[in-house]
């Protein structure tokens, strides 16, 4: 390797290293301004909380593990909503795409429900599904399954025409197109769509949790706010950042793994 | 003259939401076993509807065509070499005859002597991408062969490639074809190639096409597509067929 590309390497890694530092700056900055602005009462600790409450709050969470039940709970609802999300997606894009007629007639339905906000149909999902984990699961659901089916099935819709002329010409049947071709051809657009597709279901299991629910991080949330317990507040939200943050780099990873 | 495929009065038109287009008017014509057909003609003539209808991908209209074997297996070659970039090449090869469920040990064994042969033996688990655009045109080649298809239809085989490769790969096919034996027809645009490679070259006429021409092509010392060009009746054909062809520029 030459003088200068060494060179141009190190640059880079001082710079990576530059950015890193720099966003460990901020965080640590953030919490230390926070906690200096309560502790000299400059902003009511009451109803903004405090890093040192915070950590209160959660560690009085982790001794008598209430915490991991309700990360647990919010986990188990977003894997199950995500699988079934998926999995739905992908047989109901195969439907649609085995029967193009279908596929145009509830086109526009399709379009309407994707556009409606779905936290309006939250009252109703209650009455029908119950005030239980069932309705979290709708929510999320009405939430992700629609995005995956229109993932998926324009994945299907992108494949290349050559190809599909190609298995005809030796004869295959849809079945066959469909196996050697369709779904092989959009496993990247599927994947590709896992990481849209996770952040819509936590974003459901959020709104569900906060409509119904005796546990999950959103209760924590909501419990907070009804009580105007604020450290508890606080505490939900930088539990849901971590979480949510870490779920989607698993995504990530696998998306990679997938897709290599 | 011994006939492997007959073809009558096939008409072709196609539907649109809005009108009817008239693609193929009248095609009448007899394939010779063994030989390779070109047909030249101008851009959407029909040229590449004949082919899927012989290929059976669309029917025709009107008319019909027979071979005369039974079970005829076709082998089909588009522009583009339409390789599936998530599998090896040797997977690619072996496509036609899992989809016809013949990939049996023997058959796979023939698939490898086929890479051999073609000298991409040592690419054989290599993907699509890691290829040139040569090499992988005629990756598809045997993937076309590897179904041991007693007719070839080659849809501008070549068209994708840049000149250089073009002659190359254009002289591989060539000797590959003869070489086994495969009565072949190819579409072709490029005049030059057309009377390089075949036995007898089919003029269209433009959209809606019928069968305007047709030359036996005779060359002095005919080897390959390559050297055939140098023959002295080569210029003549061009010219010709060039006139036929009405082009306007
Ligand atoms: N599926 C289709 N639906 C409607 N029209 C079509 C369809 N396929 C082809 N056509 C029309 O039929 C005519 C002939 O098309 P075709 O592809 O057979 O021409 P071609 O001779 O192969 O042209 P090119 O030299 O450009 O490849 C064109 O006008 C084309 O627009
Ligand atoms: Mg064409």
């Amino acid at each position: 390797m030459s003088e200068q590309a060494k060179s141009i390497i190190k640059k880079k890694k001082r710079q990576k290293f530059f950015i890193i530092f720099v966003q460990f700056l901020i965080v640590i900055g953030f919490f230390l301004g926070w906690e200096y602005l309560a502790q000299n009462k400059i902003i009511n600790s009451f109803i903004f909380s405090s890093p040192s409450r915070i950590m209160e709050t959660l560690q009085g969470l982790i001794i008598t593990g209430e915490l991991w039940e309700h990360i647990l709970t919010t986990l188990y609802e977003t894997i199950l909503a995500f699988t079934i999300g998926i999995s739905a997606g992908f047989v109901i894009a195969i439907i649609l795409y085995e029967f193009p007629i279908l596929a145009k007639i509830i086109d526009p339905f399709l379009t309407m429900i994707n556009s409606l906000p779905k936290v309006a149909l939250g009252p109703i999902i209650i009455i029908w599904a119950g005030a239980n984990t069932k309705s979290i699961i709708v929510m999320a659901l009405l939430i992700n399954l629609i995005v995956s089916i229109m993932n998926i099935y324009n994945g299907f819709q992108g494949v290349d025409e050559m190809k599909i002329k190609l298995l005809k010409s030796f004869g295959a049947n849809k079945k066959q197109i469909l196996r050697y071709l369709i779904i092989p051809e959009s496993k990247r657009t599927i994947i590709s769509s896992l990481k849209i597709n996770i952040s819509m279901t936590l974003i459901g299991v959020i709104m569900g949790e906060f409509l119904v629910s005796k546990k999950g991080i959103g209760y924590l949330i909501i419990y907070g706010t009804q009580v105007f317990n604020l450290n508890l507040v606080m505490t939900g939200i930088l539990v849901l950042i971590l979480l949510s943050f870490i779920i989607y780099e698993i995504v990530s990873f696998i998306e990679k793994k997938l897709s290599t | 003259m011994n006939n492997l495929l007959e073809i009558h009065h096939i008409t072709k038109n196609y539907i649109t939401d809005k009108e009817e287009i008239k693609a193929i008017k009248d095609i009448t014509l007899q394939v010779h076993k063994g030989e390779i057909l070109t047909l030249v003609g101008s851009s959407g003539c029909g040229k590449s509807s004949l082919l899927s209808i012989l290929a059976g991908i669309d029917t025709a209209t009107s008319g019909f065509f027979q071979f005369h074997k039974e079970n005829p297996v076709i082998g089909y070659m588009l522009q583009n070499d339409a390789l599936f970039p998530w599998l090896t090449i040797y997977q690619n090869a072996l496509l036609g005859l899992k989809i016809q469920k013949k990939d049996t040990i023997e058959n796979q064994e023939y698939v490898k002597e086929l890479f051999k042969k073609y000298k991409l033996e040592e690419f054989m688990n290599k993907k699509p991408s890691e290829l040139s655009g040569g090499m992988k045109q005629r990756v598809a080649l045997i993937r076309t062969l590897a179904i041991k298809p007693d007719i070839l239809l080659l849809d501008e085989p070549f068209s994708a490639l840049d000149y250089q490769s073009r002659l190359a790969v254009s002289d591989d096919v060539f000797n590959i074809i003869k070489k086994e034996n495969i009565t072949t027809i190819m579409v072709s645009h490029d005049i030059a190639e057309a009377i390089s490679m075949s036995d007898r070259i089919v003029v269209l006429s433009k959209r809606p096409c019928y069968v305007k021409k047709i030359y036996d092509i005779h060359l002095t010392n005919k080897k390959n597509p390559i050297e055939n060009r140098k023959a002295p009746e080569f210029k003549d054909y061009y010219n010709q067929i060039w006139k036929d062809l009405d082009i306007n520029v």
